[in-house]
């Protein structure tokens, strides 16, 4: 079932939430809503799942109006972040809990109930601990839990607050990866709330970023990881460097150094920042007549594969970082206080508001 | 991690042994003093003049109307603060609202003030000449030295009780639960009796204890808006003091050994479900994805 959420505004108090939110979610896909905490994307995924009421604004399901439904009749699955299990259920009555509360009309029998939860419960690799409280499981187990709970009323849309926020990071590791494989089994409009980058781009079909109550881009994890659309999304996807300039006539200044900017062409002395991932930067022990930026190895970070340079730049003291592959900085022989020369090989460059416009 | 720091707090502020034992010792004296030797001596007194003169003390109709009279306010005012404290446990821990903090202090109020005050209030609104007592009189109803008046000033002194058991509970486990509930279909009345109420049980009912004990208990509030009219409106408190007014010491320490045993009884009652009070924290299964 698809989502669509229109023109949503939402404040707490003083602090807006929520501004002007539009968002559609085809049926079928797995987004994440990416973003920093408190930008609103919690709130975003509470107001579709009826928990909390938008100020104004509208949820669509399926193209229907469901703003004024009430959660219990929207039919969505919600995991929390801190599992919100019942705890003085076992593992199976947790599962069961949505079955069994339904009108006596649409309630299935004992033994239906039972086949469905243990069904749910292998489908979670959990039917071994179906008596257990859920004190006695770790948080992935708890998670799965969860998880299983919310299925098991076949829910049109699944929503997932932070699910893997409360775990270690191996155990996250492993229930993403899980989450996306059940995603393709399953196949219920998912929508997943995480502040943590690279989960959004493990596990989702489509990544919303949301910033200060404001949808800052959405497409696919490719698409805003190549193209970010504003320098918060730049900033947000992945380690950068940024110098600040000025714009002229497709040229940008960056004190002593030039870089050539095309879609600039018709910038007049505008002042801009240049934003440069870490590992999209070119080292050289000596200029090669190229553009390059002059900075001195301050330290030097071994990441396995790679090696991360914190260098200073000659001209202004600015610290930047350059990651490049251990073969090349074998082959480079580069050692802590040496000079080197910068090439960015990608640059992307957002005006900075002028200040009267 | 925890149990190592608390080793090592422990062996921080570890005092000698001599410290240890005179703390100990003026704990255990000082009970001795102050609550063991009255205990005994309650029921000593009671029984000094023999069985027979206890029993007799006990089922003369005064004193038999007193029992009743309290078991009746009891059965009264603890329902009704099991429903108000609920209530107001519920709306102060789920929700944030204007006057909130404002409900918090109230809930304190029949603590902070002494219970002859609560009693006066409740004389200056609706005794003969109060505020609403003209308006009552006019249509028949008697509330102050009367059995409603008993109930209503014993209703106000004991309503902290459960609420206040309540709150700390209900807060500490959040809305989360019910959350889960309400989106798995569950409507209000599911959700409080499937949810809520198995995860405050224990918390309830040792607030209904507590809340049970002092409203038979009441003294100081019940004694203002009773009247003490004999076999009519007094309670066990009111009816011990008339009968040690009268140096009738054997009967007054035999009602007050019931009282007594009451006392005793909701301490035990009170130990049950401290025990019985979940410690789930069993040790997790290992992380399997088999």
């Amino acid at each position: 079932m698809s989502i669509e959420v229109r023109g949503l505004t939402k404040r707490f108090g003083n602090f807006v939430a929520l501004d002007n939110v539009n968002l559609e979610v085809p049926s079928g896909e797995l987004v994440a809503l990416l973003g920093p905490s408190g930008g609103g994307k919690t709130t975003l995924l509470r107001i579709i799942a009826g928990l909390e009421t938008p100020d104004t604004g509208a949820i669509l399901f399926h193209g229907e109006d469901a703003t004024e439904r009430q959660a219990r009749d929207r039919q969505v699955g919600f995991v929390f972040q801190h599992y919100a299990l019942f705890r003085h259920m076992s593992v199976f009555e947790n599962v069961a809990f949505g079955l069994r509360v339904r009108p006596r009309r649409a309630r299935a029998g004992d033994a239906e109930i039972k086949q469905r939860v243990m069904e749910l419960l292998a489908l979670v690799q959990l039917d071994f601990l179906a008596d257990r409280l859920p004190s006695q499981l770790s948080g992935g187990q708890r998670q799965r839990v969860a998880l299983a709970r919310a299925l098991a009323v076949k829910p049109k849309v699944l929503l997932l607050d932070e699910p893997f926020g409360a775990l270690d990071a191996k155990v996250r590791k492993e229930l993403r990866r899980w989450l996306r494989r059940l995603h393709d089994e399953v196949h219920v409009t998912s929508v997943f709330v995480t502040h943590d980058q690279e989960e959004a781009m493990e596990v989702a079909d489509r990544v919303v970023i949301i910033n200060e109550g404001r949808i800052e881009q959405e497409g696919t994890p490719q698409q805003v990881y190549e193209t970010p659309a504003s320098p918060f999304v730049y900033g947000f996807l992945g380690d950068v460097n940024l110098f600040h300039g000025r714009v002229h006539r497709g040229r940008m200044q960056i004190g002593e150094t030039e870089l050539e900017v095309p879609e600039f062409a018709e910038a007049d002395d505008q002042s801009a920042v240049a934003y440069v991932r870490t590992h999209e930067i070119d080292v050289a022990p000596a200029s090669n007549g190229h553009l390059a930026i002059e900075g001195v190895i301050r330290h030097l970070r071994f990441h396995g594969a790679s090696v991360l340079l914190e260098l200073d730049r000659l001209a202004d003291g600015q610290v930047m970082e350059a990651e490049i592959p251990r073969a090349r900085f074998d082959e480079l022989g580069l050692r802590k206080g040496q000079h080197v020369f910068l090439s960015p090989r990608s640059v992307r460059v957002f005006p900075t508001r002028k200040p009267s416009a | 991690m925890e149990p190592a720091e608390d080793r090592v707090s422990a062996a921080a502020v570890r005092e000698p042994r001599w410290v240890r034992w005179t703390l100990i010792a003026v704990a255990f004296l000082f009970l001795a003093v102050f609550l063991f030797v009255p205990l005994v001596s309650v029921f000593v007194e009671a029984f000094r003049k023999g069985v027979g003169l206890y029993l007799a003390a006990l089922v003369e109709p005064d004193a038999l109307a007193a029992v009743r009279l309290t078991l009746l306010v009891a059965a009264v005012a603890v329902p009704l603060n099991v429903v108000f404290g609920l209530a107001a446990a519920w709306a102060i821990a789920k929700f944030q609202f204007r006057g909130r903090s404002l409900l918090i202090t109230l809930i304190d109020l029949p603590f902070a003030v002494s219970p002859v005050i609560a009693g006066m209030i409740f004389i200056l609104l609706f005794g003969a000449q109060g505020w609403l007592g003209p308006w009552l009189q006019e249509h028949g109803v008697r509330l102050v030295f009367a059995v409603p008046g008993i109930a209503l000033a014993t209703t106000f002194v004991t309503f902290p009780f459960v609420a206040r058991e309540l709150i700390p509970l209900m807060m500490e486990q959040g809305p989360e639960e019910e959350e889960a509930a309400i989106v798995l279909g569950a409507n209000g009345w599911q959700t409080f009796r499937r949810v809520t109420l198995p995860n405050i049980r224990w918390g309830l009912l040792y607030g209904v204890i507590l809340c049970n004990a002092r409203a038979m208990g009441e003294f100081g509030a019940v004694s203002v808006v009773s009247g003490h009219i004999r076999g009519e409106t007094n309670t066990m408190p009111l009816h011990i003091e008339i009968l040690y007014n009268e140096y009738n010491f054997a009967a007054a320490f035999a009602v007050a050994s019931l009282l007594t045993f009451l006392a005793l009884i909701t301490l035990a009652a009170k130990s049950v479900v401290e025990h019985r009070r979940p410690v789930l924290a069993l040790e997790p299964v290992p992380e399997g994805t088999r």
